[in-house]
């Protein structure tokens, strides 16, 4: 709360700095030197950004991190009573003061004798502590947008720089985000990694790539811990492929050839209705995706199936009918399939700008030689645009390959290494829903392996993606 | 309608400029290949032509010059019915091709596209080989039987269009990989490989450096004793070296059109005068 009152104050003050440092240059201009360097918005831009950066990040690095340094200092010290008791109680004893300090609500737990003295005497030193703090963090910030406002105001003059160094503040500023963008992925991929190694210890690596049995619920048990028969991905990875394969086989022909469409044939007014219509369709979220998978998709298709199996069954192909009529709702075809309609838009979408991006003068090329729309697009544009597609279709892949809502809802839980669609699969990002859901211990190889299943995610995906980029990297070099 | 004094089916400059002099003698003379009638082309609201009537003679190198935005490339479009891939674009009047309708509804562009060859102003090799490029009109039209008539095709197209040598040691590289003169005399080869009647050229040299520039009127000067050119070009130094007649375009309307020779020393309407001496334009 404080924090807040004093940033809102230092705003304030800091406009006011502006307007000083503006002040003080065109007060001081003197028309025998001419037009000043940097025009007075710039300079009082200058002396304002001194008066408040340095003392808003101490304000908001305080806001955010002085209850843990009040904390630790509060432990500096511990009691002889409470010196006995065990760790976490330890824990407990210290947040109370703390909370009694600040008038708020205690824990249940009751202090009794010496423990409650020490409660009292520490929880006045947490109040001392907390006031001490927050009257040094005030001052220091006072001081420091005091002092640089004062040093700031002194350097405007009619040659000072002061627009170039507001720009390289800007740079700052700029340079900033993207790092902490960076940072946080770079620490994404750290925890990814120090888990999994955590992983990996307790179950090889070539075991979880390559074995053939997935069943991590076994490992409950302590004394299971060992029994690394649980852990082998394979039939992960094999329903993975099986449903991204499945979903290709729709995405990729339908996004393509309606790309194509959109691109090369429809009429510029067709194009205006179809393209947003495309786009609200990639708006859908993937849940509901997974819903209309689960509810509608798989019934019908199972009753279709058993309605098949009941006409085959007893015939020449009465094995196969009797497969046929026990089809569960859950399969990788409905799965697969709904995530393919998922993609249709994604990547009708990305074909359809290749396409465009093809020069027109190709087109014109080859309609000028005597070929048919058809002939153009197909030894023309689509060889031009080759490289660009397969980029789209490995995007669209890596998308199939993440994607969780659907498969969740609507391929199963059972991890098998089949090809077979109307069977079901389970997926790597499935499999990790299911192990991180609920209450769950973070050192277990169960939950460990979610985090190697994610790191193999993230590689597979994180490949894909590279090469893609790298594909229209090459292809737009070739008409720029 | 101002200034179609097109009255010269015969004349052939007498001599003009060092590169048409050697080629004058072969060019016969009269006859009459592309013959428009009062052409109005629209685009949408916009008339971009009006009522238009040229004659382009066989075996003959005609220019159309004028300012930007006058209808010279669109008058060029025409005759190829390039104009039916722009959306909106509509074609009024006649442009016969040895006294076919062009504009018959009934005629297939395709087909017509295959006997008006057409090059652009920006290269446009398609992005396969040389050789491809050069095979791309004969295999969509079925033109060839067997792949050693292909390849002579490709090879006496080449050479016509001047590349041979240059290429033909490389003919399976990417036909982007050539130099820009080299990718528009290649784009001059994949025309003329399906041995069209009448070549377009829509200011192929605008790209192009001097050097290049030259080779590519050298391959007009020679392509002429057997086909009918029509080139469209801002140059007029251009329009003076390699055509033998001269169409003057200005706002969507023919100005005056006759000898190269006459329209540069002698012209009739004083818009002429004015964009030739470089008054306007």
């Amino acid at each position: 709360m404080l924090t807040w009152i004093a940033l809102a104050a230092l705003i304030a003050f800091s406009l006011f700095t502006f307007r000083s440092g503006r002040e003080r240059l065109v007060r001081g201009l003197d028309p025998a030197q001419g037009r000043p360097h940097s025009r007075p918005g710039y300079h009082g831009a200058y002396v304002a950004l001194w008066a408040f950066a340095p003392a808003a990040l101490l304000l908001i690095v305080a806001g955010a991190f002085g209850g843990r340094i009040e904390a630790a200092m509060l432990r500096a010290e511990v009691p002889a009573a409470v010196a006995a008791l065990d760790p976490l109680q330890q824990g407990v004893f210290f947040d109370d003061a703390r909370a009694q300090a600040h008038g708020l609500p205690l824990s249940q737990t009751v202090y009794e004798g010496g423990l409650k003295a020490a409660l009292a005497d520490k929880a006045v030193e947490a109040r001392t502590l907390e006031q001490g703090m927050r009257l040094g963090v005030l001052a220091l910030a006072a001081l420091m947008a005091g002092g640089g406002f004062a040093l700031a105001r002194r350097r405007v003059a009619h040659q000072f720089r002061a627009r170039n160094r507001v720009e390289g503040w800007i740079a700052g500023v700029l340079i900033l985000s993207s790092v902490v963008a960076v940072l946080t992925t770079v620490g994404i991929i750290a925890s990814l990694a120090w888990e999994s190694w955590r992983f990996f210890q307790v179950v090889s690596p070539i075991h979880f790539l390559f074995g053939r049995e997935w069943d991590p619920q076994i490992a409950m048990r302590a004394d299971q811990f060992a029994s690394e028969g649980a852990f082998g991905a394979l039939p992960l990875f094999a329903g993975t492929f099986l449903i991204m394969l499945i979903a290709m086989a729709v995405a990729a022909p339908v996004g393509l050839f309606a790309a194509i469409y959109l691109s090369e044939y429809a009429r510029p007014l067709t194009r205006s209705v179809v393209k947003p219509l495309l786009e609200i369709l990639a708006g859908v979220p993937t849940v509901v995706y997974g819903f209309f998978a689960a509810l509608t998709v798989g019934p019908l298709f199972r009753a279709g199936f058993n309605a098949l199996g009941a006409q085959l069954a007893g015939g020449p192909l009465n094995d196969l009918g009797v497969y046929l009529m026990q089809v569960q709702n859950q399969m990788a075809l409905v799965a697969g399939g709904v995530m393919g309609i998922m993609l249709i838009p994604f990547v009708c979408s990305l074909s359809d700008d290749i396409i465009n991006a093809v020069p027109q003068h190709l087109r014109d090329g080859s309609l000028a030689m005597g070929a048919t729309r058809s002939e153009t697009i197909k030894k023309v544009v689509l060889p031009a645009a080759l490289p660009g597609v397969v980029a789209a279709m490995l995007l669209a892949v890596s998308r199939a390959v993440g994607e969780t809502m659907i498969v969740t809802m609507a391929a199963g839980l059972q991890a098998k290494t089949t090809l077979n669609p109307l069977d079901t699969v389970t997926t790597v990002t499935v499999q990790i829903v299911t192990l991180l859901t609920g209450d769950q211990e973070f050192d277990s190889p169960k939950t460990l392996s979610a985090f190697g299943l994610g790191l193999t995610l993230f590689v597979v995906t994180l490949a894909l993606n590279i090469i893609a980029l790298r594909i229209v990297q090459k292809y737009r070099e070739q008409y720029d | 309608m101002p200034a179609n004094r097109d009255d010269t089916d015969a004349h052939e400059p007498a001599h003009m400029h060092i590169a048409v002099d050697s080629a004058v003698a072969h060019a016969p003379t009269g006859q009459i290949k592309v013959r428009a009638r009062d052409v109005n082309v629209f685009y949408g609201e916009k008339q971009a032509l009006f009522d238009v009537s040229l004659d382009v003679a066989e075996r003959a190198v005609t220019a159309l010059i004028g300012p930007s935005g006058c209808g010279k490339s669109t008058f060029l479009r025409c005759i190829n019915r390039m104009n039916d891939t722009i959306p909106g674009a509509r074609v009024d009047g006649r442009i016969e091709i040895d006294d076919e309708n062009v504009n018959d509804k009934a005629l297939d562009p395709v087909v017509l596209r295959a006997r008006v060859g057409m090059v652009f102003q920006k290269p446009n090799p398609f992005p396969k080989t040389i050789f491809e490029n050069v095979a791309y009109g004969p295999r969509i039209h079925g033109l060839t039987s067997s792949k050693s008539e292909l390849e002579g095709v490709v090879e006496a197209s080449l050479r016509r269009a001047g590349l041979w040598d240059e290429v033909h040691e490389r003919l399976h590289q990417s036909g982007s990989s050539l130099s820009g003169g080299q990718q528009q005399r290649l784009v001059i080869a994949r025309a003329i490989a399906v041995s069209p009647e009448v070549i377009l050229m829509d200011e192929p040299c605008s790209a192009l450096d001097p050097i290049a520039t030259a080779k590519i009127e050298e391959l007009i000067d020679e392509l002429r004793r057997q086909y009918c050119i029509v080139i469209v070009t801002h140059s007029m130094a251009q329009a003076a070296r390699v055509s033998q007649k001269t169409a003057f375009f200005h706002m969507g309307r023919l100005v005056e059109a006759g000898p190269t020779d006459e329209m540069f020393t002698n012209p009739r309407d004083s818009r002429t005068q004015d964009y030739i001496t470089g008054r306007f334009g």
